[in-house]
């Protein structure tokens, strides 16, 4: 389990740097959404991985970390916000130079 | 109402972000107004609360009265009460600029200004480190809009790559705050500091969380091999955005001054962390930006590599984790705040006077503005540290504190000498600007800046001399707030109280 979550985390923060320094809009969006997989799945993981444990407190069982799903939670709406913002700002940046590329000079 | 003083400086722009959008239909002006009456009452509020914190109490506002480690805290002692007032000074004043034009050039500036504002003073304010995560997102995602606001292509490229950077950041913050809880188990600042300091923990993983961490932080406060995107997007922002931008990379600084002090210093297993890279970090940050800003264009990018000059100058401070050098620090970022804004203000007004010629260092035509061009010798002087002014003081205080360590020659020549440059850089790019006049160009605009914008200006530019008139208060405070923050039993005493807490042994 910790071996298939740990191989998980590191080909999505792999795949999404390799993305991330492709100077394209549309990789770069691809890139910094893997690499928010990663961390989702990673921040999950610091509560420890406990199978067949409920997720909420009950009275003589042993129970999930509840703090890193709330973390997750908070991680998956901010970043959904952000990356928003970012696929309206590459447009914006198409339409203004009609070049993809994160340097894209003025349109002639 | 004393007890509640901790969250005023975040409900305020809060609430009036709110309002701001449900009096959209009543057009820009009443947006305005609320705006402009918000950070006035958030300036009162800020006072009040640096009037509150001086009595050395650390001030412990637990959000729904949950205690912590568990629960989410508000934690102000006079570091952040300096910071608050400080950041509410200057947006008044960044408000003031931007309401007599600039907020009308795109959708919803007045609103993205609170948010960013909420975000900031939470920044200072919060005692919990994810709550940090949430508050720096709350500044980030304000700041991404206003960066792009007024429009154009250069403001969107440079949009773009500021918030490509900072999702990575985000990213790696939240890789260090899982690795902290993961090897922690707590994201309280106080009880980080507790339990880094227990002998039961790994601590080869805490470092590395630590160090992550910090790596953040000085990506936000623009240290040298993370720094190349500041010039960049400093430059690109409008004036009064480029004014609260100054603010966003003391966030970075004061973060790593706090944990340093409070959670890295005391602990056996963290106290050496910022040794050994940070100080030539830093002083490579200083000559970096001392020899970008000869190479600058305009007055805006040298601006921009001012600022960055002064956050590489202030990271000197949590080297050294002394009471006395981080008292010199802060009294040092003030007056560089200050400074910066000021600048960046001045030069979008000697854009506009000088028409096409723009802020560019080439002979232009004729500025019709002796107010404009002894506000520039005001804060030009201050900013390169000549006296009589603020910014002299401030470096003098820095380099005395220094003085008796091992590194002090290296530090007195970097800091003397990229002075030295930016003297020069300043003293060129002035006379360029306001005495070179060439008759070929056409003439920008001759209209008065109105009171709005010259008040703003005069605001900015007046701390250059009242910083020194009362320099006495202003650095015993800072002192006295340095003096509270390198004590950090108290405040682990004032957030944690005296009950053990309970915790689970994790496998």
């Amino acid at each position: 389990m910790e071996a298939l979550l740990a191989i998980a985390i590191g080909l999505l923060t792999a795949c999404g740097v390799f993305l991330l320094l492709r100077a394209r809009t549309f990789p770069l969006i691809l890139g910094l959404t893997l690499l928010s997989y990663a961390v989702n799945l990673f921040l999950f993981a610091s509560g420890r991985l406990r199978m067949n444990a409920p997720p909420l407190i009950r009275d003589g069982a042993a129970y999930t970390d509840p703090l890193p799903q709330a973390l997750v939670l908070t991680a998956i709406v901010i970043g959904f916000g952000m990356t928003a913002y970012l696929v309206m700002l590459s447009l914006r940046a198409l339409s203004e130079s009609g070049d993809d590329h994160v340097d894209a000079k003025e349109k002639l | 109402m004393t007890q509640h003083a901790a969250i005023l400086p975040i409900l305020i722009p809060f609430v009036a972000a709110l309002l701001q959008l449900a009096a959209k239909g009543y057009g820009i002006a009443a947006q305005r107004a609320i705006g402009l009456a918000a950070t006035l009452l958030g300036v009162a509020a800020t006072l009040w609360l640096v009037l509150l914190a001086d009595d050395g109490m650390v001030r412990v506002y637990a959000l729904g009265d949950w205690a912590a480690p568990f629960g989410i805290v508000l934690a102000v002692d006079r570091l952040a009460a300096i910071m608050v007032l400080l950041t509410a000074v200057l947006s008044a004043a960044a408000l003031l600029y931007a309401s007599a034009g600039f907020d009308a050039q795109g959708r919803h500036f007045h609103p993205l200004f609170q948010l960013q504002l909420v975000g900031l003073q939470g920044a200072f304010l919060t005692g919990d480190l994810f709550n940090l995560f949430v508050f720096f997102e709350v500044m980030l995602l304000a700041s991404y809009v206003l960066l792009a606001h007024g429009g154009g292509l250069v403001r969107t490229r440079a949009g773009l790559a500021y918030v490509a950077l900072n999702l990575a950041g985000s990213a790696l913050f939240l890789i260090a705050l899982g690795m902290l809880y993961g090897t922690l188990g707590t994201l309280n600042l106080a009880d980080v500091a507790l339990r880094l300091q227990s002998s039961e923990i790994d601590v080869a993983s805490a470092r590395l969380a630590c160090i992550l961490l910090v790596a953040v932080f000085a990506l936000k406060a623009a240290l040298l091999p993370l720094s190349f995107w500041l010039p960049h997007a400093y430059a690109a922002a409008g004036a009064p955005v480029a004014a609260l931008f100054v603010i966003m990379t003391k966030v970075g600084i004061v973060s790593i001054l706090r944990v340093q002090a409070i959670a890295f210093a005391p602990a056996a297993a963290t106290a050496d962390l910022l040794d050994g890279w940070l100080l030539p970090l830093a002083l490579a940050t200083v000559l970096f930006a001392a020899i970008g800003a000869l190479a600058a264009p305009r007055l805006r990018d040298l601006t921009a590599w001012l600022v960055l000059a002064s956050a590489g100058t202030l990271l000197v401070a949590p080297v050294f984790s002394q009471a006395n050098v981080t008292a010199a620090a802060l009294y040092y970022l003030i007056q560089s705040t200050f400074v910066a804004v000021a600048l960046f203000l001045i030069a979008e007004r000697v854009a506009v006077r000088r028409g096409v010629a723009a802020d560019a260092f080439q002979p232009g035509p004729r500025i019709h503005a002796p107010w404009l061009g002894l506000a520039f010798l005001l804060t030009a002087a201050s900013a390169v540290g000549l006296p009589p002014f603020a910014g002299f003081l401030g470096k003098l205080m820095l380099l005395t504190a220094v003085r008796d360590s091992s590194s002090a020659a290296a530090i007195w020549s970097v800091l003397l000498f990229a002075g030295l440059l930016l003297m020069l850089v300043l003293a060129k790019g002035g006379g360029r600007l306001f005495w070179e006049r060439s008759p070929s160009h056409p003439h920008g605009s001759t209209h008065p800046a109105g009171w709005c914008r010259s008040l703003a200006v005069a605001l900015l530019v007046s701390p250059a001399l009242l910083l020194v008139l009362f320099a006495g208060p202003v650095s015993d405070y800072a002192a006295r707030a340095a003096a509270q923050l390198h004590d950090p039993q108290a405040y682990v005493a004032a957030v944690l109280g005296k009950q053990e807490i309970a915790r689970e042994t994790r496998p």
